[in-house]
């Protein structure tokens, strides 16, 4: 038993590193710093970045473009990732409907398809969710209907993240009714956001950003080679994409450093006042954070030493996702609390480029705490709801 | 990177685990917690021959050369066994302090027959007033020729009432809280002086107030130097907080499976009650307590093995986590069995009121939380 990283290893952090300390766009981690959201183009560009260097697909296969890294690796990429406060890789392209198509896809539509997400050319949204059908996903209604050559597609999805960039859409839609279980019947699409019939329209979350959409698809016509795999199959399909990516999701390494800089702010006098570590019951939240933390960065090494040696990920992967983004809330909750007053100004235009450091109210990000509290709550929601997870569990891990 | 144990810690946890399996049924267990040593000659001869009380201990002392992972790896599967016999207060505390601390003559007079099973021995590292402060000592020993007068009291001195050799740790200098001046002797379980009073623990264990009224020891008694006895002293805590927090770990296991099989089995409104949401939900979070604790518990065992800095921090986050999750998966567990789980004959009782004694030992959840936000704060 032991947890040492190869020579390999620890050379390929040092890659890593330089690589974000030198070639990373700087004004995108400037903004990551001062918490500025990121532009349409920003998103972009780094994305092409990271395909000009080769690290566009952590987990595709080599031959397909992908990285080629083992298991070990990725977690050193996504530590150093972190560590520099760079956004995570927007995952509905290349983690999500990428693996689909190259898994199930035609050659056509490999062809068609892989190399642009490859090199963002084409921006991926997600359409599951729907205003009916959110926990019990099984029960959504949007109809595609063959219609000759191509399905005729009407219906609303929801939820959809940053679908206000998107070109693509890929979506599980019905197209038989008279099935014996709600599973069947369910067919995985990709559709063009690009036509008439689709529209997008805003969903403004708690802290009042515009992150997620409804979708609004009134007779899209979508050409029979956009079905992905045979039609029915898509639930299957769905449910495959959700194991495929179990590791990551824990958001460790995030979680990670946002700790540490909790931690070392904690140690300074912020406008003359004590340092907050000086209140026992504060810190006392702190290390339990911190037990918290290192916990879940153990199970999740578990889980990666075990897929690196040929296995299939072991049963403690399944708690990762709750665990992670119960962390997550924590460690938010915490970085509010340590901004105490300053965590009520809401005042989200000082936290673009042009605005003068020094007339921001609040020392450094620390107005932004309570945004990014409220905003996390999400995280407990999306991706099948830890409620969900626990029932996924109950079910296939502990057998009830 | 791997987390897979190697061979012979394989063979060592399937040794065990065939032990309890084959010899140490629920029965047996009751049956040598309710004797008057609270625990069985036979078996613990059986430990000495199978080899498992010389895991910890290096070659040249006649042991097996194991470190915090085999540690690890026994007292998970003696969690998992509810094994009574007294291998902590030998072989971790006693075992511990003489294999840091005791010379040549010591280790073949004191450590060789407690391996070959022959000798039982205990370290009395509380005192009535100590809590969990391992330097809160008031017990005074003091020089005359080539003898010490030891007087003082220890608390829950385990396997006090049937021990040969009682380490006790006594101030020769300084005041209590102090870690300069604490000595160690080693001393006779007949020694005039001395009384002891055996009890029977909440756990089935046993241990006993002792009382040293100028108890005398020849020089030669000492382990280790005069006035720094305290590095042995805290070395075997530490190897003691890692062993019960794997114990704990096994039991948590336990506790999770026997409850998951029982609410499967269990029927009530005419379904198992396992099909129960509000029920299911419940056994996650102890399977999910279970599992963080042992990945914590694998980073601490690595820690202590690799002796880094972050040892100290490992020992205070895992003894902290197995207080807080071992709480909460004994509690579940009692409560999963509805009124068969407050029943004496039902194991489960017994394996939550270990779970729970151990988490009173050694410090508990928040003294170890208060320890880890003080090392934070540095």
């Amino acid at each position: 038993m032991n947890v040492t990283f190869s020579a390999g290893d620890l050379a390929f952090r040092e890659e890593v590193r330089q690589f974000f300390a030198t070639e990373f766009p700087g004004d995108i981690l400037e903004k990551q710093r001062k918490a500025v959201p990121l532009t349409r183009d920003d998103v972009v560009r780094w994305h092409k970045k990271m395909y000009e260097k080769g690290w566009a697909a952590p987990n595709w296969p080599q031959e397909l473009g992908g990285t080629g890294w083992s298991a070990v690796q990725k977690y050193i990429f996504a530590d150093e990732q972190a560590r520099v406060n760079a956004p995570p890789f927007l995952s509905f392209g290349v983690s999500m409907v990428g693996p689909i198509i190259y898994t199930y896809g035609s050659e056509a539509q490999k062809q068609r398809f892989l190399p642009e997400i490859l090199q963002f050319n084409q921006w991926w949204c997600q359409g599951y969710s729907e205003p009916g059908a959110g926990s019990d996903l099984a029960s959504l209604r949007t109809r595609a209907d063959l219609d000759g050559d191509h399905y005729r597609v009407n219906g609303t999805k929801t939820w959809t993240t940053l679908g206000q960039f998107a070109d693509w859409i890929f979506c599980l839609v019905r197209t038989n009714t008279d099935v014996s279980r709600r599973q069947e019947g369910i067919s995985f699409l990709l559709i063009d956001m690009k036509q008439p019939g689709v529209s997008v329209k805003p969903i403004v979350l708690l802290d009042g950003e515009h992150e997620v959409n409804e979708v609004h698809f009134e007779d899209v016509k979508v050409p029979l080679e956009n079905l992905v795999g045979e039609e029915g199959k898509g639930w299957t399909y769905g449910k495959v994409l959700l194991q495929h990516e179990r590791t990551g999701i824990a958001g460790v390494a995030g979680s990670k450093y946002r700790l540490a800089q909790l931690k070392a702010r904690a140690a300074q006098s912020i406008r003359g006042a004590l340092p907050l570590a000086n209140d026992q019951t504060f810190m006392r939240k702190i290390a339990a954070a911190e037990v918290e933390l290192k916990a879940l960065e153990y199970t999740e090494l578990r889980t990666l030493a075990s897929v690196a040696s040929g296995k299939a990920p072991g049963p403690e992967s399944s708690i990762l996702k709750i665990a992670g983004t119960e962390l997550r809330q924590t460690i938010d909750s915490l970085r509010m609390e340590a901004s105490a007053y300053y965590a009520l100004p809401y005042v989200r235009d000082q936290y673009t480029m042009d605005f003068p450091e020094d007339d921001r109210i609040g020392d450094g990000t620390e107005t932004h705490a309570a945004l990014t509290y409220f905003n996390d709550r999400k995280v407990s929601i999306f991706g099948g709801s830890n409620e969900i997870q626990k029932n996924i569990i109950a079910k296939h891990v502990l057998g009830l | 990177m791997d987390f897979s144990l190697n061979d012979v810690q394989l063979m060592l946890a399937d040794s065990i685990e065939k032990f309890i399996t084959n010899n140490y049924d629920f029965e047996a267990r009751q049956k040598s917690s309710g004797s008057t040593t609270g625990y069985s000659p036979d078996v613990w001869k059986t430990f000495a021959e199978l080899g498992w009380t010389a895991v910890p201990f290096s070659e040249d002392d006649g042991g097996f050369g194991g470190g915090p992972v085999d540690m690890m790896v026994v007292m998970e599967r003696f969690g998992r066994g509810l094994v009574v016999e007294p291998y902590l207060a030998n072989v971790v505390l006693a075992g511990g302090v003489l294999k840091h601390a005791a010379n040549d003559t010591q280790k073949s007079d004191w450590l060789a027959p407690l391996i070959a099973g022959e000798l039982q021995a205990t370290l009395a590292f509380v005192e009535p007033q100590s809590r969990y402060d391992i330097s809160n000592i008031v017990t005074t020993a003091r020089q005359d020729g080539d003898r010490w007068h030891i007087t003082g009291n220890k608390a829950y001195v385990l396997n006090g009432g049937t021990a040969d050799l009682l380490i006790i740790p006594a101030r020769t200098a300084g005041k209590p809280g102090d870690h300069d001046g604490v000595s160690l002797f080693g001393i006779a379980g007949d020694v005039a002086g001395l009384s002891i009073r055996d009890y029977e623990s909440v756990d089935g264990q046993r241990a006993a107030e002792v009382e040293l009224n100028d108890v005398i020891v020849s020089a030669d008694k000492l382990i280790g130097g005069v006035n720094n006895g305290y590095a042995a002293l805290q070395a075997a805590i530490a190897d003691a907080t890692l062993a019960v927090s794997a114990e704990a770990i096994g039991i948590m296991s336990v506790l999770t499976e026997k409850t998951i099989e029982y609410c499967k089995s269990r029927v009530q409104f005419g379904v198992p009650i396992s099909s129960f949401q509000a029920l299911q939900h419940r056994m996650v979070e102890m399977y999910t307590a279970c599992e963080q604790s042992r990945s914590l518990m694998m980073w601490a065992a690595m820690a202590i093995e690799s002796g880094g800095a972050e040892s100290e921090t490992a020992i205070h986050a895992l003894k902290y986590q197995v207080g807080k999750a071992g709480t909460r998966v004994g509690e579940e567990a009692v409560q999963l069995h509805g009124g068969m789980g407050v029943t004496w004959d039902l194991d489960v009782a017994h394996y939550f009121k270990r779970l729970t004694a151990i988490n009173l030992m050694f410090g508990n959840a928040d003294w170890h939380l208060d320890r880890l936000a003080t090392v934070t704060e540095t």
